[in-house]
């Protein structure tokens, strides 16, 4: 249903219109959403699209409301206390923030990745990896089969040469950029539909930053990628779409090509430019 | 004032700093002679008196010599079973509810109620668990004994608990949410798990707080000359066997009341050793 009408929301600039971007149905869709603590509105009036198997860089400065929107893509939003959410946001078509949408069942289809690395501590490498079918219940694949796909996913995560060898050690043996691609990996191995990344290499060194830029560059294609950055070079890189918010607003969305290029808003300008922000 | 002032204040600075490490040094040492005294007495009033005996043997008719505790120690193992079995997951289980809802209004009560039982003095605890466990039965008992300790161990377990999830960093919690953990999996298989050598650790404290404790046991445990471990029958203990021995007028009995209280002391170590021993592994992650 909502699936069908797609471009007549399409922001501000028009993904429609892109050149260098093939059209996609949206995977996520946003509308007039606002996200709120307490009386703090951190999200305001937000329509936007996350095109199918394309990369979305969200970037602004500081205390704009990036994390913010993102939580409010996989129902992470409401476990903050007096955290609340108006508005619609449409996963495949279907609004998650319907009454009868259980925020689990959004959350186990939607994979999200920290500013900072969370591995488990208790749990050794391949344990975090699979941590994810722990919440699947009855639907679990076996147990040989998540060993496997374990197995996919830490590949997937170009972590799987540098931990093969000790997938019983505890999670925390590794380096922050390890763990980082370790807890890319457990979002990955219950195959979600949509990854969300707030700031990923927020804290890594470069050679750790450049192999999640990889991989998520790697990922386009399979799944819907929303990633939250504050380094424009990484935005240009790994995106196909850039979304410029500012206090809590969407200034405005664009292919990432022509964002960088000759953005439409002089404040999206003035941003990247580094004149503020 | 104005050139010298510094250097007068720095000096003033200096002597008042060396004052204060003295003082602090005086008072560590004092805060730890008293065990030290307290252990050279024991080990020399009651060393004598250990042998093999002591721990197999069962406690002697006046006038007999020699005679153990091996009922007493049995006893001990007992209440500190049964008051683990209760105040454990009481305990554990009211710490998780506090450190997850840290400003409910019930949170709130709890928090201060334990407090308050925390501060209640044991002798207190022995006379209600008398007055409900002992007098509607007319009946002393193992069991009485043990829930009078569980209610002096659950306010220890609780905070302790609580101290120690909240340690837990919230990023792991989100991190288990966003993995589609509902919130009760997520306290027990992320929060609990991973806070847990902590709350072993208060476990232990709890545990070696209540080994020695008498006056929750004077009128519910009560004691008793024979071997036991029936849960509805009175029990002995260590404490209960060294105060009847203590009291009494027999030098031989003082003597044995000595090494009671030598291998109580060791027990309450021994406990305090292995709590320090978990207590270094806990939290070994590397992030905040
Ligand atoms: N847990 C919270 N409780 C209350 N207010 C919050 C909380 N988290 C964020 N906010 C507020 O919401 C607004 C948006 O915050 P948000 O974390 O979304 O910003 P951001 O764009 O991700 O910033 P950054 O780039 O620094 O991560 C800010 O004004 C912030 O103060
Ligand atoms: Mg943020």
């Amino acid at each position: 249903m909502a699936t069908t009408e797609p471009r007549v929301l399409t922001t501000v600039s028009g993904v429609a219109s892109a050149g260098d971007a093939p059209p996609a149905r949206p995977m996520v869709a946003v509308r007039s959403l606002d996200a709120y603590f307490g009386a703090n509105r951190a999200v305001k009036d937000v329509s936007l699209e996350f095109p199918e198997g394309q990369v979305t860089a969200i970037i602004g400065p500081s205390g704009c409301g990036k994390s913010t929107l993102l939580r409010c893509i996989n129902r992470m939003h409401e476990t903050v206390s007096l955290a609340r959410v108006e508005g619609e946001v449409f996963l495949d078509g279907r609004d998650i923030y319907a009454r009868d949408v259980n925020p689990i069942e959004v959350r186990k289809q939607i994979g999200m990745v920290f500013q900072r690395p969370t591995p488990f501590p208790t749990m050794s490498i391949r344990d975090n990896v699979i941590a994810g079918f722990r919440a699947a219940g009855r639907g679990a694949p076996s147990r040989a089969e998540q060993f496997e796909i374990a197995e996919w996913a830490l590949q997937r995560a170009a972590l799987w040469d540098e931990v093969k060898d000790r997938l019983h050690e505890s999670a925390l043996a590794l380096s922050g950029g390890q763990q980082q691609r370790l807890c890319i990996a457990r979002a990955l191995a219950t195959r979600p539909r949509v990854l969300l990344l707030d700031e990923p290499t927020a804290s890594l060194d470069p050679i750790s930053t450049q192999k999640v830029e990889e991989l998520v560059y790697e990922l386009r294609g399979d799944i819907t990628i929303v990633i939250v950055t504050h380094n424009m070079q990484q935005a240009a890189r790994v995106s196909d779409h850039t979304a410029f918010m500012l206090l809590g607003d969407l200034v405005e969305m664009a292919p990432t090509s022509r964002m960088f290029t000759s953005p439409g808003d002089e404040r999206t300008e003035a941003y990247i430019t580094g004149r503020f922000g | 004032m104005s050139a010298r002032a510094p250097r007068r204040s720095v000096r003033v600075r200096r002597a008042r700093s060396a004052v204060m490490v003295g003082l602090t040094v005086a008072a560590a040492v004092l805060a730890t002679l008293p065990l030290i005294f307290i252990l050279a007495l024991l080990i020399k009033q009651g060393a004598s008196s250990l042998n093999w005996a002591f721990f197999t043997g069962m406690p002697k008719p006046v006038g007999e010599t020699g005679g153990g505790m091996a009922n007493a120690m049995a006893g001990t193992a007992m209440l500190i079973g049964i008051a683990a079995a209760i105040g454990l997951p009481v305990g554990i289980g009211a710490g998780l509810y506090l450190a997850e809802h840290r400003n409910g209004r019930l949170a709130w009560v709890v928090r201060f109620l334990s407090d308050v039982l925390n501060g209640l003095p044991s002798i207190v605890v022995g006379i209600f668990a008398w007055q409900f466990l002992v007098r509607p039965v007319k009946q002393f008992s193992a069991l009485a004994g043990g829930i009078a300790l569980a209610v002096m161990m659950i306010p220890l377990v609780t905070r302790a608990t609580e101290e120690m999830i909240k340690l837990v960093p919230d990023s792991l919690r989100e991190a288990a949410l966003a993995l589609g953990y509902p919130r009760w999996r997520t306290s027990l298989t992320v929060v609990l798990r991973t806070a847990l050598p902590g709350i072993v650790t208060g476990a232990l404290v709890a545990i070696a707080r209540i080994a020695g404790e008498t006056a929750p046991l004077l009128f519910t445990a009560f004691g008793n000359q024979f071997w036991s471990t029936s849960l509805t029958q009175p029990i002995s203990a260590l404490p209960l066997q060294i105060f009847s021995y203590a009291i009494s007028p027999y030098e031989e009995w003082h003597s044995l009341a000595w090494a009671g209280a030598l291998v109580l002391l060791a027990l309450v170590l021994v406990i305090s050793l292995i709590a320090r021993f978990v207590t270094r592994s806990r939290f070994g992650h590397g992030h905040d």
